[in-house]
């Protein structure tokens, strides 16, 4: 198989196994798993305080969700011009040596 | 010459810890809160991480020492771990955890290079989003950084031993590597906490399956990733590929290649 296809099939499959939870499980909230956790504690130490506070939290939603685009931009944008200059690399060098 | 490895070295640093300081990743939803685990243990763990932290700094010296050219490709590694930490995606559990994306790095580069670059993750996570914490840093990196990176080399050592393909051996060691990891938060969690009925089995337990569960389908998301990017990195970059020796005798498409024409 030539491997934009193999790798096209991947991501079919990825794609799937993101989006399908939000129809499996429609009345969830799909809150994080860290969230749950904290719950967790209360419910077997109720005594349990936390000793030590966080310094700086994100103001707002909005601001959390521009932080995370930005950072899965920049990161891909790495990782693509990686992939790309692996390729071209490749290209040329085929070229040079027939 | 060493002057200019360093230069490298430190230049790679700088990357990580730009990337942290401007787009923080608020996505760790598997770390554990800040405070949230009682002094000793909290002690404990960042005692139980230091030790690979300093073998995963002579690792990484040692790689770009010795190979200035895959300076990029760690790069590349660090990178990819940024962009899956940021996906947040949902689960079949209903709730939403994210891929931890250490596998790729760790089967290119070795467990003990990504314990460094989980730490340095989690330490901004920490620090500017008020997520996993300080205190529980040494606790956080031993299960995203040591656990979660050993039993991917495990594993992909072991599957390649054992005749399985490169595809599956990658795939079955990013995504137990993933689970792994969470298998540990849930124990870390469970030790500290243990239940009045049961305790530290039962408590565990009672996390595994807020934390794990959750995490299958998202760690096979990141085993298909991971395949993903090295099918690519098999196409075009074997010359990295074959340095860091992942490659062993029959799978050697791009010499047979080079030798036949």
């Amino acid at each position: 198989m030539k491997l934009m296809t193999k790798n096209g099939l991947l991501l079919i499959l990825v794609v799937g196994l993101a989006f399908a939870p939000l129809f499996l499980a429609r009345s969830s909230e799909f809150a994080g798993a860290d969230t749950q956790a904290s719950d967790a504690i209360s419910t077997l130490n109720a005594d349990y305080e936390p000793w030590f506070k966080p310094f700086w939290k994100p103001p707002s939603g909005e601001v959390e969700s521009f932080l995370f685009a930005l950072q899965a931009a920049i990161g891909s944008g790495f990782v693509f011009y990686f992939l790309g200059y692996a390729k071209g690399k490749h290209s040329v060098s085929k070229k040079d040596q027939p | 010459m060493t002057i200019r490895k360093l230069k490298k070295i430190s230049l790679l640093i700088a990357y990580v810890i730009t990337i942290y300081i401007f787009f923080p990743d608020y996505a760790y939803a598997m770390h554990i809160m800040e405070g949230f685990l009682p002094f000793n243990w909290a002690a404990f763990w960042w005692v139980a991480m230091i030790p690979f932290v300093i073998a995963g700094v002579r690792s990484i010296k040692k790689t770009v020492a010795l190979h200035p050219s895959l300076k990029m490709l760690l790069g590349m590694a660090g990178a990819f771990a940024f962009v899956l930490s940021a996906l947040k995606i949902p689960s079949v559990t209903g709730s939403s955890s994210h891929p931890t994306g250490v596998g790729l790095g760790t089967i290119l580069f070795g467990p003990t290079a990504m314990t460094v670059l989980a730490m340095i993750v989690l330490i901004f996570q920490a620090v500017l989003l008020a997520h996993g914490g300080i205190t529980t840093l040494g606790a956080n990196t031993f299960s995203m950084g040591v656990v979660g990176p050993f039993v991917t080399y495990a594993i992909y050592k072991g599957a390649k031993k054992l005749g399985a393909p490169l595809w599956l051996s990658v795939f079955l060691a990013a995504t137990i590597g993933n689970i792994m990891t969470y298998v540990t938060t849930a124990i870390q969690l469970g030790l500290a906490f243990p239940a009045a009925t049961g305790g530290v089995m039962a408590s565990s337990v009672k996390f595994l399956s807020i934390f794990a569960f959750t995490q299958v389908p998202l760690a096979i998301s990141e085993g298909i990733l991971t395949v993903m990017v090295i099918n690519i990195l098999s196409a075009y970059s074997q010359k990295e590929l074959q340095i860091l020796a992942i490659f062993t005798g029959k799978e050697l498409p791009t010499t047979k290649r080079r030798v036949n024409k």
